[in-house]
């Protein structure tokens, strides 16, 4: 089976584009910090930078927009579960808050400390 | 199979006809499937570390210290927020592209090109680690442990200690991979056959780790 010359006709510009694609992503979502957005437009920003790199990546870099659907589907799919995952434990996790909140009379919202308290102003 | 039935990628109907048919399902090298396979048990490691940390950063009633700020750097005259992490997402991002040069040579049995592309992408890596030991050691000698920290939660330092310290060790298996394969092709291991799969494979393992670090990136520093 020859994958090598099935895959002689991707042009060099592709990889070059996406590679571009991936500086202009990572430059925007660390304008996200450096600019401090907060709340939901930040969440917002970085999911959807997180993504679309996560997605070029794979596509592109790795392939698997090329790759038949039997591969590309034993490589997707498993990690659908990991979604499951992340909502029981975020829903746990905010169970466990409230009840230290609640039962241990831990602060609901600490004073966060900044650096430059701790180090000095010149870090 | 021939190559004009290879190319129906992203056809769902051969999704049906490779899984029901009465022989191989994935038709690729094996070695290919190999390393994806283990890619998928890897991104489920990777999970459950992002998947913990989600869980103590949000159960923990102790301040979360301000990643912008611990990782801040003085720079030309100015306090730049997260700079080094930036820097560290360039390079890894670069490399993850000369590496899918080296792969695209591969397609044309370009020895030279392959190997000086690898070679590239395996010093990207090198810098990367040296960055990452740089900002170990800098937040070390700031009181940062796996256990306490002077800047707020003690959840802090073990996941950041352990998250990327498992990324770290990612990247530098990784060099070595890059560079042991490098080394081989310049040699002419792989002239015989003709036949240079392996290098879409370590390709592969390279730009998972650059897909890990997206993540990271996301949930840890920017969060």
């Amino acid at each position: 089976m020859d994958t090598a010359a099935e895959q002689d006709h991707h042009p060099i510009g592709i990889y070059l584009k996406v590679w571009t694609l991936l500086f202009v992503l990572s430059i925007a979502s660390y304008m996200v910090d450096y600019f401090d957005f907060q709340g939901l437009l930040r969440w917002t920003l970085i999911i959807t930078f997180m993504l679309l790199k996560a997605g070029f990546i794979m596509a592109v870099f790795m392939h698997l927009m090329w790759e038949r659907m039997a591969l590309v589907g034993t490589i997707l799919g498993p990690p659908l579960a990991l979604l499951f995952l992340i909502g029981f434990m975020l829903s746990e996790g905010n169970n466990i808050f409230d009840a230290r909140v609640d039962h241990f009379g831990q602060p609901e919202a600490a004073e966060r400390i900044h650096v430059a308290d701790v180090l000095g102003k010149n870090h | 199979m021939s190559s004009t039935d290879m190319n129906n990628a992203g056809d769902t109907s051969t999704f049906v006809t490779d899984w029901s048919a009465d022989k191989q399902t994935y038709h690729v090298p094996w070695g290919k499937a190999m390393m994806w396979l283990f890619l998928v048990s890897d991104t489920f490691i990777f999970t459950c570390f992002l998947v913990g940390y989600l869980h103590v950063r949000r159960t923990t009633t102790d301040p979360w210290p301000y990643p912008s700020e611990v990782f801040a750097l003085e720079m030309f005259g100015h306090n730049l927020p997260l700079i080094l992490i930036a820097i560290m997402t360039f390079i890894l991002i670069t490399s993850s592209g000369t590496m899918a040069l080296a792969v695209r040579y591969a397609n044309f049995r370009d020895k030279q090109k392959i190997f000086w592309f690898m070679a590239v992408t395996a010093l990207f890596g090198a810098s990367f680690v040296g960055m990452q030991v740089f900002e170990w050691t800098k937040l070390i000698s700031e009181g940062v442990r796996p256990w306490s920290n002077p800047f707020g939660a003690p959840q802090f330092g073990s996941i950041f200690f352990m998250v990327t310290g498992f990324h770290g060790l990612h990247v530098s298996i990784g060099v070595l991979y890059l560079l042991i394969v490098a080394n081989k092709i310049r040699r002419g291991d792989y002239d015989k056959k003709g036949n240079y799969e392996i290098v879409e494979i370590v390709g592969l393992y390279w730009h998972f780790v650059d897909l890990v670090w997206v993540f990271i990136f996301a949930f840890f520093y920017l969060w």
